[in-house]
């Protein structure tokens, strides 16, 4: 006969079981201060807030708003890729070309782009161009810099023999090149989704007029932090969706290298 | 490819594409202000642009708001170093805690937590307590990650053979443990730094009352882009001093240690 306190003891041996221990008791805790010790003013209980998202839905023009952005990230993150590739094939391809563009890369991907968000806005407008365009230009310098180091990793001599056996540009790219980069380009698309996610939903929370950052500042405004919570927990659910789904095909298609 | 290295090219040619690139750039858009006619609200003219840097420099009017942002960054940092690097010794001592929280903090850590700036206005207000919580939080995740991975990873050998040599607790740390992590550690503070100035210039950008990212926002909406263009170049040239030397204590600690 095992009792109650030594089956929780050998359940709590496995770590997840204690990780999600864990998570439940941030919870309980959250619940507890949020019904008795914090303003309602400000917080909310996350049981309120998780019976309120229908709520978040139904206020007008959310739905719209969470669409949007979803569409802003999707579009962004194909052009970073994109872009991020091309510019990456084509500095890293070119010894000469990358000792030349690469420190240029660099710099700009190291300066914070955050300040020159005011400027995307007056340029693209308020509207889903700005966020895209804000998003790309966080996303595509990992993938570059990426690109380039995986471009690098091919061995020379791998080049020089598919070069001597008479292979044109295009098949040495297609046959060489690209089987060697897939697992650092898949490292570098995780780093760019990232850098896309941050982009589109500063850019989001900037525009106050429209959008999500709409949202945000009139719940927090209106001293409404219900429907605050459900929304960011609506974007951030998004966000690891996102996340998860590129970081598992970095695990699927960066294992083949090894094997 | 270090074998393309040792070729005959001279990095001068190299150097000399970078100047051109960048020279180029000015004189287009020197022309594309003076003699393509692209409204000055959308992109001012190079000189006066330069003018207006000199002149924020002379005058010392960035003095209040490079004040504000620096106070901020430095106690985020100090709350998120402290706090990190002690939360990350702890779970780092025994391999059930890593195996139950690293995972956690690395899920977390992958969340945009700029995502919740919003939450932090309505708990800390407009002020500079909202950016601080910020960016304390944003950078905690990198401190604290890469505390657990120096401290945890300590080749077991070194650690078994000190103490058979009769090491006390406080003789391990001070030779074993911190000299392997240590290196580590540091990484991860100058990534929690770099962070921790993004997001506090982002939040101040996006709501705040004052600081470096407040003021360019405040200028872009006044329409003086001259200004604003000499802000930027200014915050930029803030920005890159401060990671240089981050990243030279940092060089400089790894080799101490």
């Amino acid at each position: 006969m095992i009792s109650t306190t030594t089956r929780i003891r050998q359940a709590l041996r496995r770590p997840w079981i204690a990780r999600i221990g864990v998570i439940v008791l941030l919870f309980c805790f959250w619940e507890i201060a949020a019904r008795w010790w914090i303003d309602p003013m400000f917080l909310s209980p996350p049981s309120r807030v998780f019976m309120s998202l229908q709520q978040v839905f139904d206020t007008r023009g959310v739905p719209a708003a969470l669409r949007i952005t979803f569409w802003e990230l999707a579009v962004a993150f194909v052009l970073s890729v994109v872009i991020g590739l091309v510019i990456g094939l084509a500095v890293g391809l070119q010894p000469f070309a990358r000792r030349s563009f690469m420190p240029i890369i660099l710099l700009l991907y190291g300066t914070p782009q955050v300040t020159i968000l005011p400027l995307f806005i007056l340029y693209f407008g308020i509207g889903p161009a700005s966020k895209i365009a804000f998003g790309v230009s966080h996303g595509f310098f990992p993938i570059i810099v990426t690109v380039v180091a995986g471009v690098q990793n091919v061995k020379p001599i791998l080049l020089t023999s598919a070069r001597s056996m008479g292979a044109s540009r295009w098949q040495m790219l297609r046959h060489v090149i690209f089987p060697h980069m897939i697992p650092s380009f898949f490292a570098g698309m995780r780093l760019g989704m990232t850098g896309v996610l941050l982009g589109v939903l500063l850019a989001e929370l900037y525009v106050s007029t429209a959008g999500i950052g709409y949202f945000t500042t009139l719940f927090t405004q209106n001293f409404d932090p219900t429907r605050l919570l459900g929304l960011v927990a609506v974007l951030a659910a998004m966000a690891i969706v996102l996340n998860e789904v590129v970081r598992r095909a970095e695990v699927h298609f960066g294992r083949w290298h090894t094997d | 490819m270090k074998a393309s290295d040792r070729k005959t090219e001279k990095p001068l040619a190299s150097r000399a594409v970078q100047v051109t690139f960048l020279v180029a750039l000015v004189v287009l858009w020197y022309l594309a202000t003076t003699r393509w006619r692209v409204s000055p609200l959308l992109l001012p003219n190079p000189v006066l642009v330069w003018d207006n840097f000199w002149d924020i420099i002379r005058t010392g009017e960035f003095l209040s708001d490079l004040r504000v942002t620096l106070t901020e960054l430095a106690i985020a940092f100090a709350i998120s170093s402290t706090s990190g690097v002690i939360v990350g010794y702890l779970i780092s001592r025994t391999q059930y805690r890593i195996r139950v929280f690293e995972p956690l903090f690395s899920a977390i850590y992958s969340v945009p937590i700029i995502l919740f700036l919003p939450l932090y206005v309505l708990f800390f207000g407009l002020g500079p307590a909202s950016k601080i919580a910020l960016g304390a939080t944003i950078s905690f995740f990198p401190i604290a990650l890469s505390t657990i991975a120096g401290f945890g990873y300590v080749d077991k050998v070194l650690v078994t053979a000190a103490r058979s040599m009769g090491a006390s607790d406080y003789q391990l740390f001070r030779y074993v443990l911190m000299p392997a992590a240590l290196p580590i550690i540091l990484t991860g503070m100058r990534m929690g730094f770099t962070v921790a100035l993004l997001s506090i210039i982002g939040s101040e950008t996006i709501a705040s009352l004052a600081g470096l990212g407040h003021r360019i926002v405040h200028l872009a909406e006044g329409m003086e882009m001259a200004r604003m263009f000499a802000y930027i170049v200014f915050v930029v040239f803030i920005a890159a001093t401060l990671n240089m030397l981050v990243s030279a204590l940092e060089t400089r600690g790894k080799r101490h240690g």
